[in-house]
């Protein structure tokens, strides 16, 4: 479904991103991508909703090569993708319910389909009694849970989540990582890069931890007791470097 | 029509942002079509002062009227000439009395020869074709001699000149800064729907879908700009033709191409605009 190969990612002024990035993700899986700030995590989803190509490398998705995707395979790949932000990335001045809508309409969707399809995915995230309040009406945890829904509606066979939690106070992630579950459980891929470590301590997921670019621990590859968690990113030698939000 | 919906949509969430841009665009193609407004009023004044460019071909006074008839369809002939008139000694005096006024009485029947008066085609005035036609017009054994104001047409070429250079300069000066401040009200109109580009994308709607309903916006923006700098520069020219001096109105193909001009800058604008952002994200 999503398959990696080789990949490398190198920036004009910031130099290397990614580099030797191979890794496969089936149907139905839940990864966890983690990592330091500046880790490759965020690069890593761009290349996978083609918002950038790699410099060396293939990254397939769905049967589209980055090598070879038009704009307008491009366009249609992600209406079947849901993408999720730390900064929920709603618009402002339309009600929930506008801006869960607005991903229908843009992809020409029939119209009198959108209605219903709307209130399934509001009620399914749990907001449907919200559905006409604005975003900054909403808390943290409800804006993403609107920005969820937008990116459920057109029944996406991967989610990818950067940093969903990143935002939100305990109580609230713990209520939108539950919901990405259930919709993991409902057959939903799902790939969120996180560096809440605790998030991925309690979960058995499979784990992909990036480094410097690069791929140091897979838990598909390698036995859990191999997880390099104990030594925290915060005090690792190398500063950051500026690969994240390109 | 979906894409005309979100245009109108679009200028409903924020009417102060679309009026602004259609203001906008309005002055700055106020100040070209007052631009344009004053160069074709110095135009028609010059062309008035071109129209008196005559050569005039003195006769001997012993012609017979068949020679002088004969040279006269001659020279209508010449690709040059518009229109070639006999001025008889009497009407010279008479003309002459009348544009002397108070010294009428020093001229005496008999001392101005009879002419053959020639008027040239409009773009055929030039120094050199009234040359041309000058010397071909001494040609003829009657013609004692000829006369063109040789400096006087110089000097009417070289403001012509000047007038049409510095008209080309500043018109393309005034169109840029127009061209300029449109693109830039269109690129506020863009950037202030940035996010909303941005989540088009990402949710997978095509360039196309996004862009459409910005060329639309661009387009009526420059239309109404367009007809309201218009209105602008037909009350400036009333107010001129009512307290200064008589002028002359742009005729309906100028008009028209105004308008287009405007629309054209506005889908131009947008397009630019978008395609940058699209780009960029």
């Amino acid at each position: 479904m999503i398959r990696l190969t080789d990949v490398a990612k190198e920036y004009p002024r910031s130099g290397v991103a990614l580099a030797q990035i191979s890794f496969e993700v089936k149907k139905g899986e839940f990864v966890y991508l983690t990592g330091p700030s500046g880790s490759g995590k965020t690069t890593i989803l761009k290349l996978l909703y083609l918002d950038d190509k790699p410099s060396r490398g293939e990254v397939w998705v769905n049967g589209v090569s980055s090598k070879t995707a038009t704009g307008r395979e491009i366009s249609r790949l992600r209406r079947r993708l849901g993408i999720v932000f730390q900064d929920f990335r709603l618009l402002e001045d339309r009600t929930a319910e506008a801006n869960v809508r607005f991903a229908l309409e843009v992809t020409g969707a029939p119209k009198a389909t959108i209605r219903a399809k709307v209130a399934r995915v509001l009620t399914q995230v749990g907001l449907a009694a919200k559905a006409t309040s604005f975003p900054p009406e909403l808390s943290g945890g409800e804006q993403q849970r609107v920005a969820i829904a937008r990116a459920l509606i057109n029944d996406p066979f991967v989610l990818i989540a950067d940093e969903p939690t990143g935002n939100l106070d305990e109580r609230a992630t713990r209520g939108v990582f539950q919901l990405l579950r259930d919709i993991n459980s409902s057959g939903t891929a799902v790939i969120m890069a996180t560096h809440d470590l605790d998030l991925v301590r309690r979960s058995n997921y499979r784990t992909i931890e990036l480094n410097h670019g690069r791929v140091v621990f897979d838990s598909a590859e390698s036995p859990a007791s191999a997880r390099p968690f104990e030594e925290p990113w915060e005090v690792r030698e190398t500063p950051p470097d500026s690969t994240e939000g390109i | 029509m979906r894409s005309a919906r979100e245009a109108l949509t679009a200028s409903r969430r924020a009417p102060l942002l679309s009026a602004l841009g259609v203001v906008t665009i309005a002055f700055s193609l106020f100040a070209f079509g007052l631009f344009g407004l004053v160069a074709i009023n110095i135009r028609k004044a010059l062309d008035q002062v071109e129209e008196r460019v005559e050569v005039r071909a003195f006769v001997s006074d012993s012609t017979d009227i068949e020679s002088v008839a004969a040279a006269m369809k001659d020279i209508g002939e010449f690709p040059e000439v518009l229109r070639v008139d006999y001025v008889s000694k009497e009407k010279a005096l008479e003309r002459a009395r009348k544009e002397m006024g108070e010294f009428a009485d020093v001229f005496e029947a008999g001392v101005l020869p009879a002419s053959i008066e020639v008027h040239l085609r409009p773009g055929m005035r030039s120094p050199t074709s009234v040359r041309s036609v000058a010397d071909r017009m001494k040609t003829y054994s009657f013609i004692d001699d000829v006369r063109y104001g040789e400096e006087w047409v110089e000097k009417l070429y070289r403001l012509r000149n000047i007038a049409t250079v510095a008209g080309i300069a500043l018109g393309v000066a005034f169109a840029a800064v127009a061209i300029i401040i449109i693109g830039a009200t269109i690129r506020m109109t863009v950037l202030a729907r940035a996010k909303e580009i941005s989540i088009m994308r990402l949710v997978g709607a095509t360039d196309m879908f996004i862009r459409l309903p910005f060329l639309i916006d661009g387009l009526v923006k420059g239309v109404l700009g367009g007809l309201l700098a218009l209105v602008f520069v037909w009350v400036a020219n009333r107010v001129v033709n009512e307290y200064f001096m008589e002028t002359i109105f742009f005729d309906r193909q100028l008009v028209f191409l105004g308008v287009v001009g405007g629309a054209v800058m506005g889908v131009l604008g947008s397009l630019v605009s978008v395609g940058r952002h699209l780009r960029r994200i």
